[in-house]
């Protein structure tokens, strides 16, 4: 009689190790809090702007809103998939057992939802109610089924009043102000799970949850930057190539590209802020260890300055951490500099994780031995799918299908206006600057 | 009518509250939740080992898989056994192949041939389940798949474990594994079946040489808690504050 040993086929064991001991949390627990920091990233960069009135954030703000929603549709997946029994998951909402820190994550993740979906709500609202004025009566399915869309989206509130407006923005204050904390829980909460573990003498410390925090507002902050830039850089790209039949307007071309690198240059101004306190953070945390040295330093120092020296201080670190410092603080930043610098940003959150939730099963319980993950490329099964490179790459691309998608009916991109001759162009110009502004 | 939107929320926010406040669940203690499953309370399980009684031959580990039904080739098991070689230079080489299923019988710990003059002591040591007092998997679990019977044993309900691998994390002991069938988490029950019978465990049935104990902490007549309560035994890992039921007798201080 065999069965199917979970992690057997990734996992290489050194020196002295239990024998149940195996590496059962993979890459889809690395994605898990990536995801979920993510989320709560865009949402308090959206909230900057809402709640403590961050005026240069604006045109970041709604963009980092429905990005936020996006995610939280995406967050749940990487945990979905690695559990064993993946329709089993919804037992955590019938019977939650509440000493369990992962039990209370569907209340924390839900309300959370339920506060982002209303945010978005107020913030469009009057753009339902236009919507679906403007399409009313109008001919062809698609038409008609964004109508019944918007009719239904605007919850028959049709009051389009200036008192009305008021109370729009007042909510979407409110709730912009309880989505900060409740997001920092959220998030929080994922360091919670990993720093509680008494068991695991790299995840347990009391500042794991603050490092996540950091970290996810971190990588947050980044990816909004990262993929506004790289919508709006499309966008130019479809410009220039309208331009090209128009011809002789290429002052507007360099008056877009000066609208965005502002945008860019404030934005990444809190991302500089945020990244100096999650490293502050996580060096005290080494720092810390290796005062104290308690028994399990011996391994762990192991573990940090030589097994996996490469993928904490080089990719981490250098790679993830000071090189985009540098980039982002080097005067007159350019948008591929920042793009540059966001990306590696996010591969270094991305290395956080991964050394975190790998780095903490690369020893063994015993303190005498070692455990190597073997990350699965090409899938023979489905766990090796799950567990492996494809599943990643399906979890990490999930949220940017359905931000596609959101983006459909919620737009919050600046749109590019079609160019009919150079009248249109100025038209689209003048649309996008007072986008900007 | 048109519906003002402060009217909307406000039904809609009562509909809400009331919901929440109507109770659709109800949280039971945990005692509340032990007394629903198991009536008995006249037990307290504990477990003896003597290591100077192992021999390393893995009878146990061979019963316990054949007893429990966990595919024998499988690397994962409920209880194995651990070789621990002290080298007179002060160096410990440990090993567990397999968790000592085929017993040892060759003087290779980690592939390396050692030279017996070299060998200050050597001796293995039994592993199980500890029943702790305190079982951080049972805390950890978060649909209470995983609960403390009232005579002190931690069970697994194959029906509700979601297969979140919490508990496996949490526990120090390493005592938890994936069931390569049913794929949720699996552990040492002190073969509960059998106990509640009046039956040894497979593990404790099978030992030739006595290494292997079960008996019961409230009963003072018991022989393992005559030796636990007069003798000087110890227990794995209690800086992790988890008050372990599996007693050692003659543990070193290499013993991880």
């Amino acid at each position: 009689m065999e069965g199917y040993v979970h992690g057997l086929e990734w996992t290489t064991k050194q020196l002295f190790v239990y024998p149940n001991e195996f590496i059962y949390w993979s890459i889809q627990i690395v994605m898990y809090p990536l995801m979920t920091g993510l989320v709560a990233g865009a949402f308090v960069l959206s909230s900057l702007y809402h709640v403590f009135g961050q005026k240069d954030l604006k045109d970041m703000a709604k963009f980092a809103l429905v990005f936020s929603l996006a995610l939280l549709f995406g967050a749940p997946i990487p945990l979905m998939l690695h559990l064993q029994h993946w329709n089993r998951g919804f037992y955590i909402f019938f019977t939650p057992h509440f000493t369990s820190a992962i039990s209370a994550f569907g209340i924390v993740f839900l309300s959370y939802m339920l506060i982002v979906i209303a945010e978005v709500w107020f913030v469009y609202r009057l753009f339902f109610i236009e919507q679906a004025r403007a399409l009313k009566g109008k001919e062809g399915l698609w038409n008609r089924f964004r109508w019944l869309l918007y009719s239904v989206w605007t919850l028959g509130a049709w009051d389009t009043s200036e008192k009305a407006q008021e109370v729009d923005h007042k909510a979407i204050k409110v709730l912009a102000g309880i989505g900060v904390p409740v997001a920092m829980f959220l998030h929080g909460y994922a360091g919670f799970i990993f720093g509680s573990v008494k068991a695991n003498a790299l995840w347990m410390t009391p500042l794991m949850p603050v490092i996540f925090i950091m970290s996810a507002i971190v990588s947050g902050v980044a990816l909004c930057i990262l993929t506004y830039i790289i919508i709006m850089e499309y966008k130019k790209h479809v410009k220039k190539k309208e331009r090209a039949k128009a011809r002789g307007i290429d002052a507007t071309y360099e008056e877009l590209r000066g609208a965005e690198v502002d945008v860019i240059r404030k934005t990444s101004r809190y991302l500089v802020a945020f990244m100096i306190a999650a490293f502050t953070l996580e060096l005290l945390d080494l720092i810390f260890r290796g005062y104290t040295a308690v028994k399990n330093w011996e391994i762990l120092r192991q573990v940090i300055y030589h097994r996996d020296f490469i993928n904490i201080f080089v990719k981490q670190y250098l790679i993830g951490n000071i090189l985009p410092f540098i980039l982002l603080l080097w005067p007159r930043l350019t948008i591929r500099r920042a793009a540059l610098a966001t990306a590696l940003v996010l591969f270094g959150v991305f290395m956080m994780r991964y050394n975190v939730v790998i780095g903490g099963q690369s020893f063994s319980l015993t303190f005498a031995g070692f455990m190597e993950y073997n990350l699965p490329i090409i899938p023979h099964n489905i766990e090796t799918y799950k567990e492996g490179l494809f599943g990643a790459l399906t979890t990490g691309a999930l949220p940017f299908i359905f931000f596609y998608f959101i983006n459909k009916v919620l737009p919050c991109v600046p749109e590019v206006v079609h160019v009919t001759g150079q009248a249109g162009m100025a038209e689209s110009v003048l649309n996008l600057k007072r986008q900007a502004k | 009518m048109e519906i003002k939107r402060r009217d909307f929320l406000r039904v809609m926010g009562a509909a809400a509250a009331g919901a929440t406040v109507g109770g659709l669940f109800r949280t039971l203690t945990p005692k509340e939740a032990r007394a629903a499953v198991y009536a008995t309370n006249k037990k307290r399980w504990i477990f003896l080992v003597d290591t100077h009684k192992c021999v390393g031959c893995g009878m146990c580990v061979r019963a316990c898989k054949l007893e429990n039904e966990v595919p024998y080739n499988d690397p994962v098991t409920r209880t194995w056994v651990e070789r621990y070689v002290i080298l007179k230079s002060g160096k410990a080489i440990q090993d567990t192949p397999m968790g000592g299923l085929n017993g040892y019988t060759a003087d290779d710990p980690q592939g390396q041939k050692i030279n017996s003059d070299d060998i200050a002591k050597a001796f293995f040591v039994p592993k199980l389940c500890n029943q702790c007092e305190k079982p951080p998997c049972v805390q950890v679990c978060p649909v209470g798949a995983t609960f403390q019977t009232a005579d002190g044993v931690v069970l697994v309900d194959r029906t509700w474990c979601i297969g979140c691998g919490y508990c496996i994390m949490a526990c120090p002991y390493g005592a938890r594994f994936f069931h390569p069938i049913y794929h949720t988490a699996e552990k040492c029950t002190f073969c509960y079946h059998r106990i509640s019978k009046g039956l040894q465990p497979a593990c404790v049935f099978a030992c030739p040489f006595g290494a292997r104990n079960i008996g019961d902490k409230k009963d003072p007549n018991d022989p393992v808690t005559k030796i636990v309560l007069t003798e000087r035994v110890s227990v794995l890992k209690s800086e992790y504050g988890t008050s372990p039921q599996v007693f050692y007798l003659g543990l070193d201080e290499n013993v991880r």
